[in-house]
């Protein structure tokens, strides 16, 4: 296993609802926690995984995310067990859109 | 009309969405309280927010419940220490404020990694359950999911005042892959799937008297069944008692001696007197429970 941690300063979209969770924890697949936080208006996010040593990997995929929805104040915790780059970018909006009462 | 939605392929939580009235499942201990399993964070593997398992209280059909939801995805659903106090703790409570439990079990049993306290978790979650029924709180168990219910929840479920299966849901105490390699693949071919839902699926549990109501795989058939089955239980008695284990005991002293000797369900069925027994698997939901009405067990 191995924890990462990322943290994006400065967002301008703050979310109000209640936490959320999206996805499961099985292989292949992950779970998205996401909360409304106190964090001087930073966006942090906090992955834990089973596969080792794609820190580079997360890196661009969590920059991306944050390229396109700029959040403030909001704490993401992820268990992840193997998803793809797609999957969790899919998943991270989804989570987001679910905040935002938008997912079907 | 809106599209179908399957049970099977359904999340947990996508399951307790659609079966209870909108918005009115509130989760206890929720993901965000982080109440995850310490025994796999010592093997280093990875956890769940919910180990699993998703409690709370809902409205079906308008009628408050305690539910409890398996997620199949992850670890199949196996039942560890934090997974079984959450679903020990959902059938107390349920005691203490005298409201009918819903479970919709999704489950291979005891995870493993926890070793004696998965076992220990599944036990008190057994107490638990017959707990709830001698104080007059029905118990009613969903099988529908694609990991079925086998081992220790196998039992629960079985403890349960109702089963409402579909024939994609499965029952059963070992699982497939378990029988083949403590027995042999002569004794049970676990990659023969047809042989596996033929053996351990909805309708030949229906059949034998060990599930109660057999539905489609549609996430409203379940809700319609579990809302009768709770309408059914008002102001009924709930206790298992002596007389009905007797009478349990009797249906499977039957079992094994009308049947022990077969080697396939399709044999047992054809023993039941079933109409054209070897077409049952084609059967749709409706032409099955009309072929089984007067041949089931248990009934």
């Amino acid at each position: 296993m191995e924890t990462l941690n990322y943290r994006f300063e400065q967002g301008t979209h703050r979310l109000t609802a209640p936490p959320e969770v999206v996805g499961v924890v099985g292989s292949g697949n992950l779970e998205v926690l996401i909360e409304p936080a106190e964090l001087n208006g930073a966006c942090t996010i906090e992955i834990t995984t089973a596969a080792v040593g794609f820190g580079a990997i997360w890196q661009a995929v969590v920059s991306d995310f944050h390229a396109r929805w700029q959040l403030a104040d909001t704490r993401i915790s992820i268990n992840d067990m193997g998803a793809t780059p797609a999957v969790v970018s899919l998943r991270l909006d989804q989570a987001v859109e679910t905040m935002l009462g938008e997912a079907s | 009309m809106s599209r179908p939605v399957s049970y099977q392929e359904a999340t947990a939580r996508e399951r307790l969405q659609h079966l209870f009235n909108p918005g009115s499942f509130e989760e206890f201990i929720p993901p965000s309280a982080r109440v995850t399993s310490p025994h796999l964070a010592q093997l280093n593997a990875p956890v769940a927010f919910d180990d699993g398992v998703a409690i709370g209280h809902a409205l079906l059909g308008g009628v408050p419940v305690y539910v409890a939801a398996q997620e199949g995805a992850f670890m199949g659903g196996a039942v560890g220490e934090v997974h079984g106090a959450k679903l020990v703790g959902l059938l107390r409570k349920a005691i203490a404020d005298k409201v009918a439990v819903v479970l919709l079990v999704e489950s291979g049993g005891v995870r493993l990694h926890e070793a004696n306290a998965g076992l220990i978790a599944v036990s008190e979650v057994m107490r638990a359950l017959l707990d709830a029924r001698d104080t007059g709180v029905p118990v009613i168990a969903l099988v529908g999911g694609a990991n079925g219910a086998f081992g220790g929840m196998g039992i629960v479920t079985r403890c349960a005042n109702v089963v409402i299966m579909s024939e994609e849901g499965r029952l059963a105490m070992s699982g497939p892959e378990v029988i083949e390699t403590a027995n042999g693949v002569e004794e049970f071919d676990s990659r023969d799937r047809a042989l596996v839902w033929r053996t351990s699926g909805g309708k030949h549990r229906y059949l034998l008297g060990d599930c109660q109501r057999i539905v489609a795989d549609d996430v409203m058939a379940f809700r319609q069944a579990a809302q009768e089955a709770l309408a059914a239980f008002a102001n009924q008695p709930t206790a298992l008692t002596l007389e009905a284990l007797e009478a349990e005991q009797k249906m499977l002293e039957a079992r094994l001696q009308n049947y022990g000797t077969l080697h396939d369900p399709v044999d047992i069925w054809e023993a039941m007197q079933v109409p054209d027994a070897a077409n049952v698997p084609m059967l749709d939901v409706d032409s099955f429970i009309a072929a089984a009405a007067s041949h089931r067990q248990g009934a």
